[in-house]
């Protein structure tokens, strides 16, 4: 009897938890097919009346969300690639050689993660502008390679450490150079740790806003939360309903590519240096 | 061969290959960081010259009304917000820990806040704060516990609690999924023992849960710590600080001081007063928490 009162309260109060944090998206996902009409009925409805997909035809070709939509793609491949590649040497490195080197990095690792980004970013804007790199797409990438690679070094040096050395000695003693263990015997054993470091890279860009916000001024190369932010900006009664469309659609490649990374993620946050 | 056991001064084949990594780093990281700290001890404004003023910022600070009431409003906001989010995370991840039914969907479902992008979270409780078509004025209203419609974002009352909610919301999964990845990591045989022993739901909690998880919630706990303190987008969509200033946080004020109005310097200072603040707080939080270690 007790225990069955502690499993029907467990499951009540873990239905409280999966209402309170999926309600807005439902309700946001409701408003968006929702007409102007009657999002200021004053009927709070979760299953619209009259559904209609007016508010995602006004995004589309009304604002033009396209644009940045591709701008912030184009800035998360860029960068997810950028990241993967320079990381992978990088972490090989710091697993298999002992310097001094390494404790400079892991330093970097950690302070970065204290230091507020409104100390680096003047000078950061600075530097960029002498290079010719602010108000560009190639510009942004390269601020948002530099901004995931603490965390995607430290979860690839965890794959690395998982890997045993005797399968390197194995490569070298048949004659393979340096270059070719890394590339043929790491490589291939480290694809799920790159997997989850493009994936966490993309979504990273997908999603920042505040680098964007200060690098980036034309109108035609905004990122999308800029964009959005813009337009709530702007207020007005019939914004509601498009508001709430961009915001979906903002939102589904991060919840489907959180979906695939969330284990691998976790897991080489917590472990790093576990697995023998 | 090829791994070396002890530390040596330096590697070429190493360098080599961090080359990549160390480049951008120093150029877009390393170097930024140090000039940024360093503006904090000048009086540069965008365009004129910059010149070293030593602790005139900070001397300035002190009379800064509007300083004062943005580290308070910081420090209210990231200790509630911190404090929230880890409580109601343990609950969620040991649910989570327990078999039931849902679990599956729970993972899934935890993952929206957490995905989303900063400033959609902040667009969508935007919505539902609404004055004329926001959800919660619907609700209380129609359950007669409001008359009036209220404008919680504009609010000197309301602002502050609204935007916790959507702190909490927003950074709580983070919190539960690790919290949950570090319960996972305990040992079956360990509850089943306390089990046999009489051990109750709580003390099994209590007595054993909380220990283990004990290093895990330090490093979640100092992490959300930052973070919070940090906060910028959320916030800046939301209220933009208002109204007047009940909701602007640190970073916003220093946002406001370097890009509106061009006092870069001021701004710097603001910032290396922000990792002071943290890294004193962390510190005796972290003595607090390790103490036997460091004896």
């Amino acid at each position: 009897m007790k225990n069955l009162f502690f499993g029907a309260s467990k499951n009540i109060l873990l239905i409280l938890y999966l209402l309170f944090l999926a309600f807005p998206l439902l309700w946001v996902l409701s408003l968006s097919f929702k007409s102007s009409m009657e999002i200021y009925s004053g009927i709070p409805n979760l299953i619209p009346l009259a559904p209609t997909t007016q508010n995602y035809y006004s995004v589309f070709f009304d604002q033009n969300i396209l644009k940045s939509m591709s701008n912030s793609f184009i800035v998360g491949i860029i960068s997810s690639i950028g990241v993967v590649l320079i990381s992978i040497p990088a972490s090989y490195s710091l697993v298999r050689y002992k310097t001094y080197l390494n404790k400079g990095i892991l330093g970097w690792i950690l302070v970065s993660q204290i230091f507020p980004v409104i100390l680096i970013m003047v000078p950061l804007y600075m530097i960029l502008r002498n290079l010719g790199l602010t108000d560009s797409l190639y510009g942004l990438s390269i601020v948002y390679i530099v901004w995931t690679l603490p965390f995607v070094l430290w979860m690839m040096q965890g794959y690395v450490k998982a890997i045993p050395i005797e399968l390197e000695e194995a490569a070298l003693i048949d004659g393979a150079s340096r270059r070719q263990v890394i590339f043929k015997v790491i490589m291939p054993l480290l694809l799920p740790g790159i997997a989850a470091s493009a994936l966490f890279a993309f979504i990273t860009a997908w999603n920042e806003f505040f680098f964007a916000l200060v690098l980036m001024k034309s109108q035609d190369l905004i990122t999308l939360p800029v964009d959005l932010a813009r337009f709530t900006g702007m207020e007005g009664q019939a914004r509601t309903g498009p508001l709430a469309a961009a915001s979906i659609i903002a939102t589904i490649p991060s919840l489907i590519i959180f979906s695939i990374i969330q284990k691998w993620f976790t897991s080489g946050l917590v472990s790093g240096a576990v697995k023998e | 061969m090829i791994q070396k056991k002890s530390y040596s001064s330096f590697d070429i084949n190493q360098l080599k290959l961090l080359i990549p990594v160390l480049i951008p780093v120093i150029v877009l990281s390393v170097f930024p960081l140090i000039r940024g700290i360093y503006l904090g001890f000048t009086d540069y404004r965008l365009g004129s010259p910059i010149q070293f003023n030593g602790f005139d910022n900070y001397v300035n600070m002190l009379n800064d009304i509007y300083f004062w009431k943005s580290f308070q409003v910081g420090f209210l906001w990231t200790f509630i917000v911190t404090f929230l989010q880890i409580i109601l995370g343990l609950g969620l991840a040991v649910l989570l820990n327990s078999k039931m039914r849902l679990t599956k969907l729970s993972r899934v479902i935890i993952l929206i806040p957490w995905a989303m992008p900063p400033i959609i979270r902040g667009i969508m409780w935007k919505l539902m704060y609404d004055v004329d078509s926001g959800v919660f004025n619907y609700l209380l209203i129609d359950m007669g516990i409001i008359n009036q419609p209220i404008n919680w974002l504009n609010s000197f009352e309301w602002a502050i609690p609204s935007i916790i909610v959507v702190g909490v919301w927003g950074e709580m999964p983070k919190a539960a999924i690790f919290i949950l990845a570090g319960l996972q990591t305990m040992s079956k045989n360990l509850f089943e023992a306390a089990r046999l022993d009489g051990a109750n739901a709580w003390q099994e909690f209590r007595y054993i849960i909380l220990p283990h998880l004990k290093p895990v919630l330090a490093a979640v706990i100092s992490l959300s710590f930052i973070w919070n303190f940090n906060t910028f987008g959320l916030v800046w969509v939301l209220t933009q600080g208002g109204p007047g200033g009940t909701t602007r946080l640190p970073m916003l004020a220093a946002y406001e001081e370097a890009f509106r109005y061009g006092n870069v310097g001021y701004a710097a200072a603001i910032g290396n007063v922000v990792v002071i603040a943290v890294s004193v707080a962390l510190y005796f939080y972290l003595r607090h928490q390790f103490k036997q270690r460091l004896v």
